[in-house]
């Protein structure tokens, strides 16, 4: 009887280890299945290919049968490559247009949605168009607008007693075009952010200043702007990791040139894997691009620790 | 009075925005209307005529099945993300496992990276897998770009559902396929709708990987062929601004026609709540 009273015992706790193990596997299972095809596609087209992108970057190869080891020569390559150092300055220019033009314009669009004037509802479906357009659509239609004799831009210089400029065949007025039509199609996007935000504004506060008796410009430099704070800092990490990844617009209005003028790390690369078929070498500028965004999310995922640990997250 | 008087800057900067966001579309529209004559006359008389030529002619250069290939293939990546996102976060937001974080984390990290990095490799795949130059090379890259941003916004919004919903369905019996299919999903509809629209107007413009995937006109998207008829309408800009015109419509229409969800979409993946 004893003996039998064991081993049923025995049976029921291995039954019952059997149980909470195969619970286990089968819930293992159940989140397997769920996740299964997005991490497989996730994997093939974007894990795997940076990975092999960083392999690739050790090989001198045209893209056809095996390429040559060399190992870091082409990132050696790179640090001699006078054009790879003009991209990397005109990306921190797109960096720089982004985050102080691009926003304060962003920042003004969204207060004028507020302002009591008649028909904003109107005025505000207008701003937002540039950023439905596409990049391809947008690019096009600027290069006519700068076009030196048939340009819009030109009669509009005229006006004002200039002389035609041919924009786009100067390595400066280039980059100032291309960068102006980043500002024109990115500042509605910055706006419904700021929009966004500003509804999220308790009106206690303001109608609190107003029976302090503070000025418009007073309730802006002590309510709105310290509380957008928040929205300006994560719009700055959109826009540069934006920037780092321009291309769209540089391609089809100069494809980097005149001259390398407006050649930035994306059109580079490009050029070097796809025009020329030094794909390893293109590799080389791919990673750097990749190390760089990882670079700036680390940095900034770092500092916002810090400013949540400080208690100084709004 | 004074209040009025008060108001003129505010009228006057509003109005200044309006010509510098709105007057480009202006120029393209008037443009795409004018024959190519009238162009070469007066390029800068604002409606000056309504000539619905260029359209036809734009049409029949092709556009029609480069507008074919882009509905076809952001519909498809659109519609694939939504069920293969929301499929993945629901585990990643209601369920307590080891790799959890870790696999949220990689997933959104998607959003910041920049696409260069997986051009060549994606470009020697798609050889290798015999599809370049069609559709389906497509349709693999526009799926994973487009996973990071679907999995937060889909993530957050989960969060949200209350968990005693969930309890109740296990109570009357449902695995957690029947707790998603029953529960989740039908109170999911306004984050899919933000994923749907904000990946749609992205695929929809998409233009690097077309770029590098596609090389003959009968797979090429909007986006690619407008850039391939940029050459061709050399002479001819009215025929190019009439093709920028159509290839900008449908957005441009859903936005018309719902404009609060298309602002609420685009914001949706960057506004934190």
């Amino acid at each position: 009887m004893e003996t039998h009273v064991e081993v049923t015992d025995t049976r029921t706790i291995v039954k019952s280890t059997t149980k909470t193990k195969s619970k286990k596997l089968k819930s293992a299972i159940t989140i397997g299945l769920f996740v299964a095809p997005a991490l497989i596609v996730y994997t093939l087209y974007v894990l795997y290919p940076i990975f092999t992108t960083f392999i690739y970057s050790f090989y001198d190869w045209d893209g056809m049968g095996v390429g040559t080891y060399v190992g870091l020569q082409n990132y050696l390559d790179l640090l001699k490559d006078a054009i790879f150092w003009k991209s990397l300055t005109n990306n921190t220019w797109v960096v720089f247009t982004s985050v102080f033009a691009q926003i304060p314009l962003g920042l003004i669009m969204a207060l004028m949605l507020f302002a009591p004037i008649k028909g904003i509802k109107f005025f505000s479906s207008i701003y937002f168009f540039p950023f439905l357009m596409s990049t391809v659509a947008v690019g096009l239609l600027w290069v006519l607008m700068f076009d030196p004799i048939n340009g819009m831009i030109n009669q509009l210089v005229n006006v004002f007693g200039f002389e035609n400029i041919a924009w786009l065949s100067e390595p400066n007025t280039a980059l100032f075009a291309v960068l102006l039509v980043i500002v024109w199609q990115f500042a509605p996007f910055y706006m419904i952010l700021f929009k966004a935000a500003i509804v999220g504004i308790p009106e206690e506060l303001y109608e609190a200043a107003e029976i302090d008796g503070a000025s418009s410009i007073t309730k802006f430099f002590h309510i709105t702007f310290p509380l957008l704070m928040p929205t300006i800092v994560s719009s700055s990490i959109l826009a540069i990791v934006g920037s780092l990844k321009a291309f769209d617009i540089f391609y089809i209005m100069t494809g980097g040139g005149p001259n390398h003028g407006t050649e930035l790390l994306g059109t580079y690369m490009f050029k070097q894997a796809f025009i020329n078929f030094n794909m390893g070498y293109a590799s080389a500028i791919a990673f750097v691009m990749f190390f760089l965004a990882l670079l700036v999310t680390i940095l900034i995922q770092t500092m916002d620790y810090y400013r949540k640990k400080r208690g100084a997250y709004v | 009075m004074t209040i009025r008087f008060k108001k003129i800057p505010l009228y006057v900067l509003a109005v200044l925005l309006l010509i510098f966001t709105g007057f480009p579309f202006l120029y393209m529209i008037s443009t795409a209307l004018k024959s190519r004559s009238e162009f070469f006359e007066k390029p800068f008389a604002m409606f000056s005529s309504f000539n619905l030529e260029n359209f036809q002619s734009v049409f029949e250069m092709g556009l029609t099945r480069y507008f074919l290939n882009s509905a076809l293939v952001s519909i498809v990546a659109v519609f694939a993300v939504m069920i293969i996102a929301s499929l993945a976060s629901y585990p990643l937001s209601r369920m307590k496992f080891k790799m959890n974080k870790v696999l949220f984390l990689l997933f959104i990290s998607g959003m910041m990276l920049p696409i260069h990095a997986t051009l060549i490799p994606i470009f020697k795949l798609s050889q290798s897998m015999g599809i370049f130059d069609t559709l389906w090379a497509l349709l693999g890259p526009y799926i994973a770009f487009s996973l990071p941003i679907s999995i937060f916004i889909l993530t957050q919004f989960m969060q949200e559902i209350p968990k005693s919903l969930e309890e109740a369905a296990k109570i009357d019996g449902c695995n957690h396929f029947g707790i998603f299919w029953r529960v989740i999903l039908p109170m999911l509809t306004p984050a899919l709708m933000t994923v749907l629209i904000y990946n749609f107007i992205h695929l929809w413009n998409e233009f690097i990987f077309a770029l590098v995937l596609i090389s003959s006109p009968e797979s090429m998207t909007l986006p690619l062929g407008l850039q391939d008829f940029k050459g061709e309408f050399s002479v001819n800009i009215p025929g190019l601004m009439a093709a920028l015109t159509v290839a900008s419509l449908p957005i441009l229409v859903v936005y018309l026609f719902s404009q609060e969800k298309v602002v609420k979409g685009l914001a949706g993946g960057a506004v934190k709540e």
